[in-house]
């Protein structure tokens, strides 16, 4: 990939399809360091499947066609001499079922991808989130930007839907405006 | 400064306008969002067609939604779409120049890119 915004929008899509209701993505920035968790409460994954999504080529894939999207964001962490983790507990096994990816970069190594248009994936996610909440948060330092579908759901009522081209003019406004002041 | 409380003048401004929007709206373009079609730049196309569709007025008409893998992922950013009446279309390798071209010429004249469609890519 080449924004890590855009690994932000495929885990996400994880959830989405792991049926989740809530999704977390949350940034802690600071001046040498990003992570970046997307926690879930989808269906969630048993231990030993957990295992081969980590590692695509791991002689345990063999009835299932593993995919590459943890692979290409577990790739893209460790280049930078960071790493990826993920947790989950399955629907089967666990009453509290859901799944926490976190991935960890260096800023400042040579092969960091950077965040790119984070903004377009929030709002990318919103258009789409008919049946799912989203909470957005990301802290750099002592500042935050946070932006979450179940407060916006509160204020819109029942009838506005998060896709209406209103609603993304305002999401995209907002969080520019909180950006603006983030990186200030 | 935005703030959320903008949200309720935007529903107070869109009462009884959303019922309308809703009932009529009967083509859908599907944007493909999987791994595959996200790295080969399927974003953007998806905020073009949503900016190009409200550009146009066709909010109403017209619904932008997202699906997971569309299965070709050599021709992604694939997006399908679906008219009452008439057979779907899957335009392939598309960019966000492409959709504003395929919402001006396929969405509001009714005449297909066959240039785009995927019967003609080469790959
Ligand atoms: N948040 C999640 N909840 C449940 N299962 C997940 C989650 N994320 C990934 N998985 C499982 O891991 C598999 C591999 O994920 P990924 O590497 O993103 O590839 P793909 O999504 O293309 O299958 C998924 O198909 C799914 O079965
Ligand atoms: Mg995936």
């Amino acid at each position: 990939m080449k924004e890590l915004s855009l690994n932000i929008l495929d885990i996400a899509q994880n959830s989405i399809r792991a049926r989740a209701t809530n999704v977390d993505i949350i940034l802690k920035e600071d001046a040498e360091t990003l992570t970046i968790t997307v926690s879930d409460n989808g269906c969630g994954m048993k231990a030993d499947f957990l295992k081969r999504v980590t590692d695509p080529f791991s002689t345990t894939r063999t009835t299932r066609k593993v995919g590459l999207g943890l692979p290409f964001f577990k790739m893209e962490a460790e280049m930078t001499g960071g790493s990826l983790d993920i947790t989950s507990k399955s629907e089967e096994e666990h009453e509290d079922h859901g799944t926490v990816v976190t991935a960890r970069f260096f800023k400042n190594h040579i092969d960091y991808i950077p965040l790119g248009n984070i903004i377009d994936t929030v709002c990318t996610l919103i258009h789409g989130a008919e049946e799912v909440d989203f909470l957005f948060l990301h802290e750099y330092g002592e500042r935050s930007v946070m932006l979450s579908t179940r407060e916006m759901r509160e204020m819109l009522g029942d009838e506005v839907p998060l896709s209406s081209p209103e609603v993304l003019a305002w999401a995209r406004e907002y969080l520019t405006e909180g950006y603006a002041e983030l990186y200030r | 400064m935005k703030s959320l409380a903008e949200l309720s003048a935007i529903r107070e401004k869109m009462k009884g306008k959303i019922a309308l929007r809703e009932g009529s709206s009967d083509t859908r373009i599907v944007v493909g969002m999987a791994t595959c079609g996200i790295a080969a730049g399927a974003r953007p196309v998806l905020n073009a067609f949503v900016e190009e569709i409200n550009n146009a007025g066709l909010v109403g008409d017209v619904t932008v939604t997202q699906t997971g893998c569309i299965g070709i992922c050599q021709y992604e950013p694939v997006v399908e779409i679906y008219a009452p009446g008439k057979e779907k279309v899957t335009y392939v390798k598309m960019t966000p120049e492409k959709a504003r071209e395929v919402v001006e010429k396929h969405i509001k004249n009714g005449v297909v890119i066959s240039e785009y469609t995927i019967g003609n890519s080469k790959l």
